[in-house]
């Protein structure tokens, strides 16, 4: 079957894509350029930048104090924010106004204004370690992503079905695991990627949760192009993109396929 | 296998809101029992309270003489029947069916026996690697009876469980679940607010009205003798004329209704009368005649409807408006002059509705 569509649309298309794509095509050309300063187009093709990352100490440290964080943040968001949005939906539990802000919060209010909220009350307070409380910060900012995402997908979820589970033998806790999280193991996995996308890429909040010897790779990147012009920023981002393109595979692989499966 | 179940004085609440008040209920082993009754009255509160997903206020819940009260429902041991089917979304129809087997350590070889043995009596195999998703309405409620009859349950209970099927299908299954039921001599509770449907394929039937049984018996019984103005409105007893009784004369008793109507009744034929009572029958119960000395309640016939059987028609008197019927032999033209006369066999005698609240 074949339908007419009007060409105005298929320029928006065309359009959008080129916006979408276009900074990805830059991006990656710029990385592979072999000059010693950004630009596009390429002139030449190396890897040497790529290399460069690895030789400088605070991006090998930064990458894996962003890999840490994001895993941790969003493994514990979905601890609290499954159960969470589980309570909400399967009870219609009414949360506490201050409650219900805190999972909205984030979205509305300017990050920047969480971020530097925190950075007052709680690490400065209480002289929470720098690591603490960037875990804190990127816990609270993800989690309201899990809780929605997860509560999209027990919307439509018939609880009675974990009734039915129960009525045939399987205790509670059993049935949550066996009945209620592989029908929401898409919900589960968006929940994951998402917060961990949101967690990787984030720089409002790390910027004040920062401080003497730990950083996290976006930090890193900006005080990078504070001093350097080169490359290195741009075959930075391919990496960025590189891992957490990565780790949605292996999420998708895992979650998809074997942890929640029966 | 099979067992009674006994509901003691029974009080349930959501919340602040009692649901359920001093229910009891007593069920033979082997036995149907409906419970019928208007949406919000409380069926659906009284399987959840027996399935252990509700625990009662006050009263006691005994299956084969052992106390369920307190006992967490994976222990209970009970197949449910939902309305929605409540399949599980992710399992097979096969896996869906071995999950109570699951449940119970059976495993391999003997699961797969048993589930392929159910699935043939309900006609299900060749569906067997089916997700729930791709069956129909009439297909998933068997893998839901199949489901809940596999683990071989000492009680079966079934709220609404064909509500949500068309007409046609819905007189099917419920003789397939009788028929189930019956083979297996399982102990059953059945939830429904359709009265045929309810009197079709019970032992007896449980008449439930805000959160109360207001009469248990077999369908015979609650058809012919509804024990109070409730029932009799339910099971379509039309005139409910309320009465007082003016004087006794040996076993012969007049009794006045409103607007001055006098009838003499026979308690040879109803037994004993109290003073104040509820004449109760359907159109059949009073009987249209246009002889003016008949001992009848005088009445203006109005619209004239052909039932087969008889015409019935739609009566103004001082008692209030009623519904006769009268003989294929001589129809009345509307407007005609006539008496009801009340047919022993036909009418009841009620409490007066004060005294049944
Ligand atoms: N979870 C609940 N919370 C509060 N009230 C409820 C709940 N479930 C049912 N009710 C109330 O209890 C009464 C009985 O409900 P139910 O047993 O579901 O009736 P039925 O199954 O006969 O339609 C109704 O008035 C209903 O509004
Ligand atoms: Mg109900």
């Amino acid at each position: 079957m074949t339908r007419s569509v009007h060409p105005a649309l298929i320029a928006l298309a065309v359009l959008v894509f080129i916006f979408l794509v276009g900074p990805l095509v830059i991006v990656v050309g710029a990385a592979l350029s072999d000059t010693s300063y950004l630009t596009f187009p390429p002139q030449g093709l190396s890897l040497r930048w790529f290399e460069n990352i690895f030789e400088i100490a605070a991006f090998r440290r930064t990458i894996v104090t962003s890999l840490q964080i994001a895993f941790i943040s969003t493994g514990i968001a979905l601890l609290i924010g499954i159960p969470a949005a589980y309570a909400m939906n399967r009870y219609r539990v009414q949360l506490p106004g201050w409650l219900s802000t805190l999972f909205v919060l984030p979205v509305l209010v300017p990050e920047l204004v969480l971020g530097f909220s925190l950075l007052k009350s709680v690490a400065v307070q209480f002289t929470i370690p720098i690591y603490i409380s960037l875990v804190i910060g990127h816990t609270l900012l993800v989690l309201p992503y899990v809780v929605r995402v997860i509560s999209a997908s027990l919307a439509g979820f018939d609880f009675s079905v974990e009734e039915a589970a129960v009525s045939l033998g399987s205790p509670p806790l059993k049935t949550f695991f066996t009945i209620l999280l592989p029908n929401v193991r898409s919900g589960v996995i968006a929940a994951f990627i998402l917060a961990f996308i949101t967690s990787i890429n984030d720089v409002s909040i790390s910027i004040f949760m920062t401080g003497p010897g730990i950083s996290t790779l976006p930090i890193q990147i900006l005080a990078h192009t504070e001093q350097f012009f080169d490359p290195t920023v741009a075959s930075v981002s391919v990496l960025l993109m590189v891992l957490t393109v990565a780790v949605m595979a292996i999420v998708e692989r895992t979650l998809g396929l074997t942890f929640l499966a029966k | 296998m099979t067992q009674r179940l006994v509901l003691d004085h029974i009080t349930a609440h959501y919340g602040s809101t009692r649901v359920l008040e001093d229910l009891s209920l007593d069920i033979a082993e082997g036995e149907l029992v409906s419970l019928l009754g208007a949406s919000g009255c409380g069926k659906t509160t009284t399987l959840r309270l027996i399935a252990g997903f509700l625990t009662p206020t006050a009263g006691t819940i005994t299956l084969g003489g052992k106390d369920l009260t307190r006992l967490p429902a994976h222990k209970r041991d009970i197949g449910l029947v939902f309305q929605n089917y409540a399949l599980f979304p992710h399992l097979s129809v096969a896996d869906n069916v071995g999950f109570g087997l699951k449940q119970r350590g059976i495993a391999g070889e003997a699961r797969a026996k048993r589930v392929n043995a159910m699935l043939e009596r309900v006609g299900l195999a060749h569906l067997a690697e089916r997700l729930p998703g791709a069956l129909s309405g009439g297909q998933k409620q068997r893998v839901a009876l199949a489901r809940a009859l596999v683990i071989e349950p000492p009680l079966l209970m079934f709220d609404e469980p064909l509500s949500n099927l068309d007409a046609k299908l819905r007189v099917d299954m419920r003789v397939e679940i009788r028929q189930l039921q019956r083979a297996n001599g399982t102990t059953s509770v059945y939830v429904t607010h359709d009265q045929e449907e309810a009197f079709s394929i019970s032992d007896r039937v449980a008449i439930m009205h805000q959160g109360r049984i207001m009469q248990l018996d077999t369908p015979e019984m609650l058809y012919q003798r509804p024990a109070n103005a409730f029932v009799a409105r339910f099971v379509g007893f039309e005139n409910l004329i309320q009465m007082k009784v003016i004087a006794r004369e040996g076993g012969n008793v007049t009794a006045e209704a409103a607007g001055g109507v006098r009838l003499s009744l026979s308690a040879d034929r109803f037994g004993a009368i109290p003073d104040r009572f509820i004449l109760a029958s359907r159109a059949d119960g009073l009987a249209v005649t246009d002889d003016p000395n008949a001992d009848g309640i005088p009445a203006t016939l109005g619209l004239r409807t052909y039932l087969g059987r008889a015409y019935q028609y739609q009566c103004e008197t001082p008692a209030g408006h009623l519904l006769a019927n009268g003989p294929l032999t001589r129809p009345f033209a509307p407007g005609t002059a006539a008496r009801l006369v009340p047919v022993p066999e036909q009418c009841t005698i009620l409490a007066p509705e004060d005294q049944n609240r």
